[in-house]
């Protein structure tokens, strides 16, 4: 079982679930992005999801998007998310995955990309634009390094899609809630409910629910069906209104929600 | 006794892959619906009635065949090399972009889709799709990022005269990549009701490969045209690259004519030397972007980098997947065109054969003057003249310092 495996399962055991947090590296710099990140552990929070900020994010909405945005402006590099994780992981013990699109990685190298995120202690990969069926390259650099890969499941996805995502992913299979892109939403939809049981029918023993969580109520309910709950915009309005204390306070505010 | 060798054509490629180029790299909420896509295409594709009524389409609304002009006054700037527009800019809606909005707005119509969504970067593509919304009594909403919603003011008003919303887009680069990244945000989000109607040959599969066969009409009949008018083939093709629709619709019906040099000019802006250029295949490099793999222009981290052309329909950090294979077996030649040889090449066109190009068009014939002048008079060239200049007389009339100030707003 990976480390990621692992940690969701834990929080299953000895609670209602696991908390999942996004924040971007670089945002609103390095050092505060790492900082937030340790304090959202703290927390209460048990996976933690970095993004690689990217110029043409298609499934981030305008927080995550102005946040990355700010990154990249600042100068971010790529290998400042190794860096962040080596120094997340010097701090907690939480298990650590980057969400990142598809191009950075290629130009980086594959096999590099994987090395040196193994060599920082990170967990794996979710991968938001590159599916099993285009991902032959990182599926192979994954294996040989052991990292996680974390595949989308969508609620139009067939049957036979679901199946090739719950098989290849390892760690999680993120659950997208509801058609959209990322960003808190005030009802979230039953289809991830729905989407949840047609992933546990093709064999699905991880899956976690992201796209639009905002608040401990949703989170509570999406664990009475899932084994996480993903959230990302919320905490980066936090972070980019109130600070790394702002993010600590709202992290420990959602883990009630998975009954901590 | 050997079987005598057969060459395969280039004119048959169906996707997802051209060469190393093309997929789909997309999230998992599209794929349903790209698969839906590909599906309904694939049907179209060989069902006779959904030919017959887009020919009668193109007939009665469009205006094709659309004819050939020779411009023998023009050409003594080219080597006195024969110098034949293809004339696409007398297009219902301006431009060769018609062909492929309304071969997709008729798909959307048989998806049942009641929404299309269009991004644009000129402008051509958005006053097509809102033109055929209109046509189909469809809505439309059209992503253009904030940038080019300025200078080009006034096809954003059409697309406003026809129905249509524009959307001005604030995110990024504030251009068309961004107004790209926008409209697919928006398809993931109501995909039910809406065709994301991509206005060229990019994107992820079917759309490189589908757009292709709504544009090669053009090159089908400029073929048939050529060996009528001068009996035989050209010798150069030659087009503007920006995604790549026309020249791709230009080259697809001599991709097996060997004798035929197919030639893309890329937008080189202030040079391909500096860092305001859009010369994706000349400086780019192969990456993944707006759902496919092809060239690129981008840093070593693979963040897109800003292109800049005069022409906001040729300010496009990427490029087509299929032209980027034909760059790579050698078939054609993708060149760069400064804004400064394109704004010459423009003016040369309206004083010595009274037409009024589109900035994009203006970047083909820059370069069939390079192109006859190393070619000599003996040579023959087919130009796509993919538009007309309608939307850019104020980018030109400023350049040229012939506005007269306070007429027109932007």
């Amino acid at each position: 079982m990976s480390p990621v495996h692992e940690a969701i399962a834990a929080a299953k055991r000895d609670r209602d679930g696991a908390l999942i947090s996004y924040l971007p590296v670089g945002f609103p710099d390095l050092d505060a992005s790492v900082d937030a990140a340790v304090a959202l552990v703290e927390n209460g929070v048990d996976v933690l999801e970095l993004g690689l900020p990217y110029s043409d994010p298609v499934m981030d909405g305008p927080v995550i998007q102005a946040a990355t945005q700010v990154a990249l402006e600042g100068g971010f590099r790529i290998r400042d998310a190794f860096t962040a994780v080596e120094r997340i992981r010097s701090r907690v013990d939480a298990p650590v995955l980057l969400m990142t699109y598809w191009n950075p990685v290629v130009q980086y190298g594959v096999d590099r990309f994987a090395d040196d995120l193994a060599s920082a202690g990170g967990a794996g990969l979710i991968t938001p634009d590159l599916t099993v069926d285009s991902g032959a390259d990182w599926l192979a650099a994954s294996d040989r390094t052991g990292l996680d890969r974390v595949f989308l499941a969508a609620p139009t996805s067939t049957d036979e899609r679901l199946r090739l995502a719950v098989e290849n992913s390892r760690g999680f299979v993120y659950t997208v809630s509801t058609m959209g892109i990322t960003g808190a939403r005030e009802d979230l939809d039953a289809a991830a409910r729905t989407l949840i049981a047609r992933l546990r029918e093709q064999g699905a023993d991880s899956a976690c629910v992201g796209i639009g969580v905002s608040t401990a109520e949703q989170i509570a309910e999406i664990l009475t069906y899932a084994d996480g709950a993903i959230v990302g915009s919320v905490f980066v309005k936090a972070l980019a209104d109130g600070g790394v204390p702002a993010v600590a306070e709202l992290g420990a505010r959602l883990a009630a929600g998975t009954g901590r | 006794m050997t079987s005598p060798e057969v060459t395969p054509s280039l004119r048959s490629e169906v996707g997802p892959f051209f060469g190393d180029f093309g997929g789909r790299f997309m999230p998992e909420s599209l794929i349903a619906a790209l698969d839906e896509l590909d599906e309904a295409y694939q049907t179209a594709k060989l069902d006779p009635l959904f030919h017959e009524e887009l020919a009668e389409l193109h007939r009665t609304y469009t205006g094709r065949p659309s004819i050939l002009t020779e411009v023998p006054r023009f050409a003594k700037h080219a080597g006195g090399a024969r110098v034949i527009l293809k004339r696409e800019d007398l297009n219902h809606t301006g431009s060769h972009k018609i062909n492929n909005v309304l071969g997709q707005a008729l798909l959307a119509k048989r998806l049942g889709k009641t929404r299309l969504i269009a991004e644009t970067g000129a402008g051509q593509h958005g006053v097509a799709t809102a033109t055929a919304a209109a046509l189909f009594g469809m809505e439309c909403v059209v992503y253009m990022g904030e940038v080019d919603t300025e200078r080009q003011a006034l096809n954003v008003a059409r697309m406003r005269l026809l129905g249509a919303e524009v959307i001005p887009v604030t995110t990024g680069t504030r251009t068309l990549k961004d107004a790209l990244n926008d409209a697919f945000r928006h398809w993931v989000a109501n995909v039910e009701s809406t065709h994301y109607l991509i206005g060229t040959v990019a994107g992820p599969h079917p759309f490189p490969v589908m757009v292709r066969d709504f544009v090669k009409v053009i090159g089908e009949e400029a073929r048939a045209q050529m060996l009528e008018l001068t009996g035989a083939l050209p010798d150069a093709v030659a087009a503007c690259v920006g995604g790549g629709s026309n020249a791709i619709g230009i080259f697809h019906a001599f991709l097996d004519d060997t004798s035929v040099g197919l030639y893309g000019f890329e937008a080189a802006g202030l040079g391909a030397d500096t860092d305001r250029h859009a010369a994706t295949i000349t400086k780019g490099r192969p990456g993944v972007l707006h759902g496919s793999r092809s060239f690129v222009l981008q840093d070593e981290d693979g963040q897109t980098m800003e292109s800049h052309s005069i022409s906001a329909g040729l300010d496009y950090p990427g490029v087509g997947p299929e032209h980027a294979w034909l760059a790579s077996i050698g078939r054609a030649t993708y060149s760069p065109i400064t804004d400064e040889a394109a704004m010459s090449a423009f003016r040369l066109l309206c004083t010595t054969e009274g037409i009024i190009p589109a900035i994009e068009s203006a970047h083909a014939l820059a370069g069939a003057i390079d192109l006859g002048r190393e070619l000599g008079p003996d040579a023959t060239i087919l130009v796509s003249l993919s538009g007309r200049g309608d939307k850019d007389v104020a980018t030109a009339g400023r350049y040229f310092d012939v506005l007269d100030e306070g007429s027109v707003q932007s």
